[in-house]
């Protein structure tokens, strides 16, 4: 596990200034949730009647004056979208790096297998997902009881499993293309982190483009639907893991053949 | 076995030029020099060996074994140094040795150290601080800790002074005589003719010459150099012609006798003939394209 260890060390910087930001942004959202909680009926009036725009980020179907409601929006989106690019980021950087940095020389004339280091660096990238999301959770839990509210732990779980999956998978379709793309990888990675949360609103908006949610990991980490229906959607999360490991196993075959730069 | 062996080995890279066809041998036990100038193919030749490229077509085995084939067996017996050597950032000098050891799955500590203080290396620096020739040393000490049974070296001394360079000779030479094979790819002539038995040339990706240093040096050229007003006029094997203000020099490779016998009874103050070094020999193939042997310069 030298590649792993090497990697987690490497990725430090980024992976602590990733989850203050996310940690800081979600707690700032939850501690306002008293402040805001007795005017919430009219916001959340309003909100509902907002057309397209609330149907995108599923208010139709989530009250707003709730805490949960308030979190799946508020903090589902900042910690969607915050932890999917970084997950596509560290993703996209992970077999790059090393050739734009031109350090893959001094790793790969050492006696690894390239199929060896490319598994270590995904696991690593995977780990600091993992790390990142259980902070976060952990954030979560502490600032609900500081604002003196009952956790809901069943239903946070399954919102934050949710969103773990989403980040898993999608640093996995950047970790496949970081065989490919070396120079704009992090930039690659962000592009579709936005594009897959994108896709997803407009596949909430519009009726013909629902086909997207098979699409984007974006679907099943919907707040509004996790929390309606009570569970995960296992069709889109499998179909997702197929995804994953078509990219991650492409990479990795790539990686193992590639001249490197 | 051989600590090298490539059968007709080529590289291309589309458009651009690699290797075409390089057959060449390296005895274990050899200090073989790879001589070329920049972008002649060298860099490409050792990661072709390393198995950082993938060949187009030939062969290469290197201490027996194919660099097509697992190349974990292969590396585990090797020492390299790139040509660049670049680490990440944030690391200091200890971690890149000991990241390199533990990716070896050994413990190099006492032989890090002790390279370490050879090549007045500190290892509390970081890296990213480093001059290009401390960086270059940390390389260097990554090559040796494991002690490979063959070294390869890509351009081993730029950015190393004078005495380092020294140093780092005396510790290449140690390593050799201990039965180490060492493959030194230069641009600079002279630390081929210094240290190494046997050479190859490449240039544009192929192979010019591969023999014993002095049978390349004396093959077929000596410097003469004369005082005076003689001439030896359009003699075959006469190159590289350089007229002074006191007489001439040139690079002479046909019958010493001739060359005797068109001087003869000409105004000659003084006259030298000596092993020309191996850097005017092939300064001078490079410059003419490798096939004008003869003919006259001035």
């Amino acid at each position: 596990m030298t590649v792993t260890k090497h990697e987690l060390r490497q990725g430090r910087a980024p992976f602590a200034i990733w989850t203050a930001s996310i940690g800081a942004l979600m707690a700032v959202c939850i501690l306002l949730y008293p402040e805001m909680e007795a005017d919430m009926q009219g916001v959340s009036d309003l909100f509902a009647s907002m057309g397209a725009f609330t149907q995108a980020f599923g208010m139709d179907r989530l009250a707003l004056g709730t805490l949960l409601g308030f979190y799946a929006v508020e903090c589902g989106n900042v910690l969607g979208l915050g932890g999917a690019m970084f997950a596509a980021m560290t993703g996209a950087c992970a077999l790059s790096r090393e050739e734009r940095e031109r350090t893959a020389d001094f790793l790969l004339s050492h006696p690894v297998s390239r199929v060896q280091v490319a598994v270590e660096k995904l696991i690593a990238v995977l780990l600091q997902v993992l790390a990142m999301n259980a902070v976060l959770l952990a954030v979560s839990l502490v600032c609900i009881a500081g604002i003196g509210e009952e956790i809901p732990f069943e239903e946070l779980l399954r919102l934050h499993t949710a969103y773990l999956l989403m980040q898993a998978e999608l640093a996995c379709l950047c970790f496949g293309l970081s065989a490919v793309v070396i120079r704009g990888s992090a930039g690659a990675g962000l592009g579709i982190a936005l594009m897959a949360y994108f896709l997803n609103l407009t596949a909430n908006i519009a009726d013909s483009a629902h086909a997207l949610r098979y699409v984007t990991p974006f679907a099943y980490a919907e707040g509004a639907e996790i929390l309606e229906s009570g569970h995960l959607d296992g069709t889109l999360i499998l179909l997702g893991a197929v995804y994953a490991a078509a990219a991650v196993a492409a990479g990795v075959r790539h990686y193992a053949r590639k001249d490197i730069r | 076995m051989q600590a090298i062996q490539t059968e007709n080995l080529t590289k291309r890279y589309g458009k651009a030029r690699g290797i075409e066809a390089l057959t060449l041998s390296v005895a274990q036990g050899e200090f073989f020099g790879f001589i070329g100038p920049n972008g002649a193919g060298k860099s490409t030749t050792i990661r072709t060996l390393l198995g950082l490229i993938r060949p187009t077509s030939g062969s290469a085995q290197v201490l027996g074994r194919s660099v097509t084939g697992d190349r974990r067996a292969l590396l585990d017996e090797v020492g390299y140094l790139p040509s660049e050597t670049a680490y990440d950032a944030g690391m200091r000098v200890r971690d890149v040795l000991r990241y390199s050891a533990s990716l070896r799955r050994r413990d190099c500590r006492t032989q890090a150290s002790r390279l370490c203080e050879r090549l007045e290396l500190d290892p509390a620096r970081r890296v990213d601080e480093l001059s290009l020739g401390n960086r270059k040393k940390v390389g260097i000490v990554c090559a040796l800790q494991h002690d490979p049974r063959l070294l390869i070296l890509d351009e081993p001394t730029s950015g190393l002074d004078p005495l380092m360079q020294r140093e780092f000779f005396a510790l290449l030479e140690e390593r050799n005589a201990q039965g180490t094979t060492v493959f030194l790819s230069s641009h600079v002539l002279s630390e081929i003719q210094r240290h190494c038995t046997r050479a190859a040339m490449i240039r544009e990706g192929r192979l010019l010459a591969c023999d014993r240093v002095e049978t390349l040096l004396g093959a077929n050229a000596r410097r003469v150099t004369l005082r005076g007003a003689a001439d030896p006029g359009a003699l075959p094997g006469v190159r590289g012609l350089r007229r002074t203000d006191e007489g001439m020099s040139f690079l002479y490779s046909g019958e010493m006798r001739a060359l005797i016998d068109a001087l003869s009874g000409q105004p000659v103050d003084d006259l030298t003939i000596a092993e020309p070094d191996l850097e005017e020999v092939f300064l001078h193939d490079y410059a003419k394209g490798g096939d004008a042997h003869d003919g006259h310069e001035a």
